[in-house]
């Protein structure tokens, strides 16, 4: 056998030493565009600007903490638009059927109501062994379909919604949102929950490799199930902050946001492949995605090349993931050239 | 005599009708690697499943400390001590080496947080024991085989296993790489930790072991400690059985050479490849299971790419490396696995016969059902196929699928055929029949070359046969050469004069 190449981590260039961390990486893109921006107008970074782009990315941000715990497990969860759109409507409801009820039980409802929805989709794919992308790719047209025939063309209104509670989504404290504040006190617990608990690691240990986590004793169909009811009871939790973030909900609401969420966790760095990425760096990919959709309405650009730029995005993202992974390829195989 | 730290007794296990292992009694002793031998089937990596709880044996039991049990998972295989390190690592490449090792069982902090840097501290003086330069946090993916197998092995340890057990976790390891496995292994052995070793390398197995079981047919053929026992004993337990009449290859003057190929490479899977193939010619490809010969095969009809190295058709080189050109120059391949590559299970047996020529049976830019009948009839009846050339391929017996897939391929008459198992998993009436087409085609002048791990078969068919081991020709044996032991010998990377030359007057290889 040829000698081993010595510690492959050294002299790989630039770009890998860019992409080492996705996270700073994501920091410094949003860092330049937020600076080129600014310069360009400086309006840019007013407060309200600020607190607008901090509401805009807040929802967006919260769904992508369910959706990376689903993708790091290889698996994917396109329903929870129609989550979110019917929990919203159950909120808006409640306030209507029962005035007087608190904030508090509204969403606790929707969550649960969230959870039980993500939980047929945990039956179906984990026990029922019908691949993610069907079932939610199911569950995204049954749900909405579901929430079309109950709101019958209905609309909740801000008028409908007590004020305190619409105070969610526009009172700040110390400057920033609730509606921001929840998200990252959430961040912080869905962080610490994913790297410092063995049920945390077990996520990735199924995306990595499910076999192996077989191997370990891992219970891979619970721990499966448990992801998507997670991941339907924060769209549930989604839901009844979208009635506080925009107090006017029908039949359509979040409506395609789901694609949204899962480009913001792939361009964060979380592998479509399973078993690599944090929720960090996820959100900071969503907050990059919304930055620059912010740039480009400052800038006067029309709106359709928005959605072109988000797709350029989460191309060159997987591209760099692709691009790294055969890197990796390489080097091992190196290792083997002994036969 | 000390008793045995882990001993199977009487294991019966069977899939479907086929019974795969047969009574099969074996100790494990504390301090002692007990080395596994057998020919590919003849049952060791079934045994290694039973052991880590993998399968669940038929009938039989475990005797493992002071009581008999079988293991129904692999945690509680585990929890018991027994750890298995597999050819193919089964670790988490996203995850680092700690992780992996500690997967499931993370030590905790008062917090009940994972205790990242316990983890890390004991792995790496894990590490530093075995002599490894690797460190804790360094993620599994892009280390060697060698390397991964070495966080398999402080998995192992850091669940205090009694019992190892390897299967060939030599394959894939250079020789540097395998003696630092022997020096672990030996410091294992010296804790008293009971070791079964699986491997087809014969001098590493005399090297490493003090008790040797050759296996056959999913029985027990020989056992008993090292000293006991010699390579030609081996050999001769692991291949002997009788060579029946079933092969019936017709005498051919070989002709002018269809294949030429000249050291053929891919790194990391065979190299220095180079042989011909003449018209009228079976040449058999022998080697054990993950030696390269499909590989080679692949290379050759242009699937797997090639890193150097020249394949001529007549005079003419392969230069556009595809299946396509392949066809074109007039190779047919008959893939190992009919169901996933060689059928399309669903369509009926007319349709797969044509497939592989509906260009020329475009009429008017569509297929002519016709034309397409025609064809079909023509080779399904020479192949003597049962069934209606109607009726879809799924309700076929194994049999006569393979006479399909070779009436697929014969509607291209190419000139050189390759088959590749072409026997696996078809009843006896059927192999005869599979035999007496591919020398029927031979005598009227197709080259063929026939991959094959049932040594009566190659031996029987071929009229040379080349062995391959490790990716490399090891031997080229012409029919006179050829028996089992010569085979295997050559199989299992022994090289220079065999001790045993003379021995080859008995075929059947009996001792």
């Amino acid at each position: 056998m040829t000698k081993q190449p010595e510690n492959t981590a050294e002299g790989q260039g630039w770009l890998n030493a860019l992409f080492r961390s996705r996270e700073t990486s994501l920091v410094l893109l949003i860092a330049v565009l937020t600076a080129v921006t600014t310069t360009l107008n400086p309006r840019f970074l007013s407060p309200q600007s600020l607190k607008d782009l901090m509401l805009n990315v807040s929802i967006i941000a919260l769904l992508v903490l369910g959706q990376t715990v689903i993708i790091l497990m290889r698996q994917i969860d396109l329903s929870i638009s129609s989550i979110v759109g019917i929990t919203a409507f159950l909120s808006g409801t409640l306030f209507i059927n029962h005035p007087g009820i608190s904030g508090y039980v509204v969403i606790a409802i929707a969550v649960l109501t969230g959870l039980l929805l993500g939980a047929v989709n945990a039956a179906l794919i984990a026990w029922g062994k019908i691949p993610a992308l069907i079932t939610t790719l199911g569950t995204l047209y049954i749900f909405r379909g579901a929430n079309y025939a109950w709101v019958h063309g209905r609309q909740v209104n801000a008028v409908n919604v007590p004020g305190s509670f619409l105070a969610i989504g526009t009172s700040t404290v110390a400057g920033v949102p609730i509606l921001t504040w929840i998200v990252l006190i959430l961040l912080i617990l869905f962080s610490i929950g994913l790297r410092q608990y063995r049920a945390g690691r077990e996520y990735y240990a199924i995306g990595s490799n499910p076999n192996a986590a077989v191997l370990a004793g891992i219970n891979v169909s619970r721990r499966i199930a448990i992801g998507f009811i997670i991941s339907g009871a924060i769209a549930g939790l989604a839901g009844a902050l979208w009635l506080a973030r925009f107090g006017t909900v029908d039949a359509t609401a979040a409506e395609g946001i789901e694609l949204t969420v899962i480009t913001s966790t792939v361009v964060g760095g979380v592998a479509i492949t399973g078993g690599v990425g944090t929720v960090v760096g996820a959100v900071l990919g969503a907050l990059l995605l919304s930055v620059f959709s912010s740039t480009l309405v400052f800038l006067r650009v029309p709106s359709f090349w928005q959605q072109a730029f988000q797709g350029a995005m989460l191309l060159v993202a997987i591209a760099a993931d692709a691009y790294l992974a055969y890197r990796h390829a390489l080097r091992s195989r190196v290792k083997w050239s002994h036969v | 005599m000390r008793s045995p730290t882990i001993e199977l007794v009487d294991i019966y296990k069977s899939f479907g009708s086929t019974r795969v292992l047969e009574g099969v009694s074996l100790p494990l002793f504390p301090g002692e690697v007990h080395s596994l031998l057998g020919e590919n089937g003849a049952g060791k990596s079934t045994l290694v499943k039973i052991m880590a709880g993998l399968h669940l044996a038929d009938k039989g039991a475990m005797r493992f400390g002071g009581k008999e049990m079988l293991f129904r998972s692999t945690a509680q295989a585990q929890h018991a001590g027994v750890s298995v390190i597999y050819q193919e690592p089964t670790l988490f490449r996203d995850l680092s080496i700690a992780e992996n090792v500690f997967m499931h069982r993370q030590p905790k902090t008062a917090y009940g947080w994972i205790d990242y840097a316990e983890m890390n501290r004991t792995v790496s003086q894990h590490l530093s024991q075995l002599g490894v330069s690797l460190q804790p946090e360094d993620p599994v993916l892009g280390l060697s085989i060698a390397d991964q197998q070495i966080v398999e092995i402080i998995k192992a340890l850091t669940f205090e296993a009694k019992v190892l057990i390897m299967d060939e976790p030599t394959a894939a390891l250079s020789l540097e790489e395998v003696k630092r496995l022997f020096q672990v292994v030996e410091r294992l052995r010296s804790k008293g930790v009971a070791i079964m070793f699986v491997s087809h390398r014969l001098e590493e197995v005399f090297a490493i072991s003090q008790r040797i079981t050759v296996m056959r047919d999913g029985r027990v053929i020989g056992s008993g400690p090292v000293e006991k026992w010699t390579t030609e004993e081996v050999i001769r337990k692991m291949v002997g059985r009788s060579l029946d009449a079933l092969y019936p290859k017709e005498k051919v003057e070989p002709g002018k050479v269809v294949l030429r190929v000249r050291s053929l490479r891919r790194a990391g899977v065979f190299k220095e490849i180079s042989f011909e193939v003449r018209q009228g010619e079976i040449v058999g490809l022998a080697g054990l299971v993950g030696a390269g010969r499909s590989e080679v095969a692949r290379a050759i009809f242009g699937i797997d790419p090639l890193d150097s190295g020249e394949v001529l058709i007549g005079d003419t080189t392969l230069s556009n490396h595809a299946p396509q050109a392949a066809m074109a120059a007039g190779i047919g391949f008959v893939p190992e696995d009919r169901q996933q590559q060689g059928l399309v299970m669903e369509m009926t047996v007319m349709r797969n016969a044509t497939l592989t020529i509906l260009r020329q049976l475009k009429r008017l830019g569509l297929v002519s059902k016709e034309k397409e009948r025609q064809i079909a009839t023509r080779w399904t009846q020479r192949m003597q196929l049962k069934g209606h050339i109607e009726e879809p391929v799924n309700i076929l017996s194994g049999g006569n699928q393979q006479k399909v897939v070779l009436a697929k391929w014969l509607a291209t008459e190419p000139k050189l055929l390759i088959v590749d198992e072409p026997t696996r998993g078809v009843d006896v009436g059927a192999k005869s029949e599979v035999h007496r087409t591919l020398s029927q085609l031979a005598k009227d002048g197709m080259a063929i070359i026939m991959i094959s791990s049932d040594l009566p078969e190659v031996i029987g068919m071929a009229d040379r046969i080349l062995v391959m081991h490790e990716g490399k020709l090891t031997a080229e044996l012409s029919r006179a050469e050829a028996t089992e032991e010569a085979i295997m010998f050559a199989a299992t990377g022994q090289v220079g004069p065999r001790p045993d030359q003379k021995s080859k007057a008995t075929p059947n290889g009996k001792s």
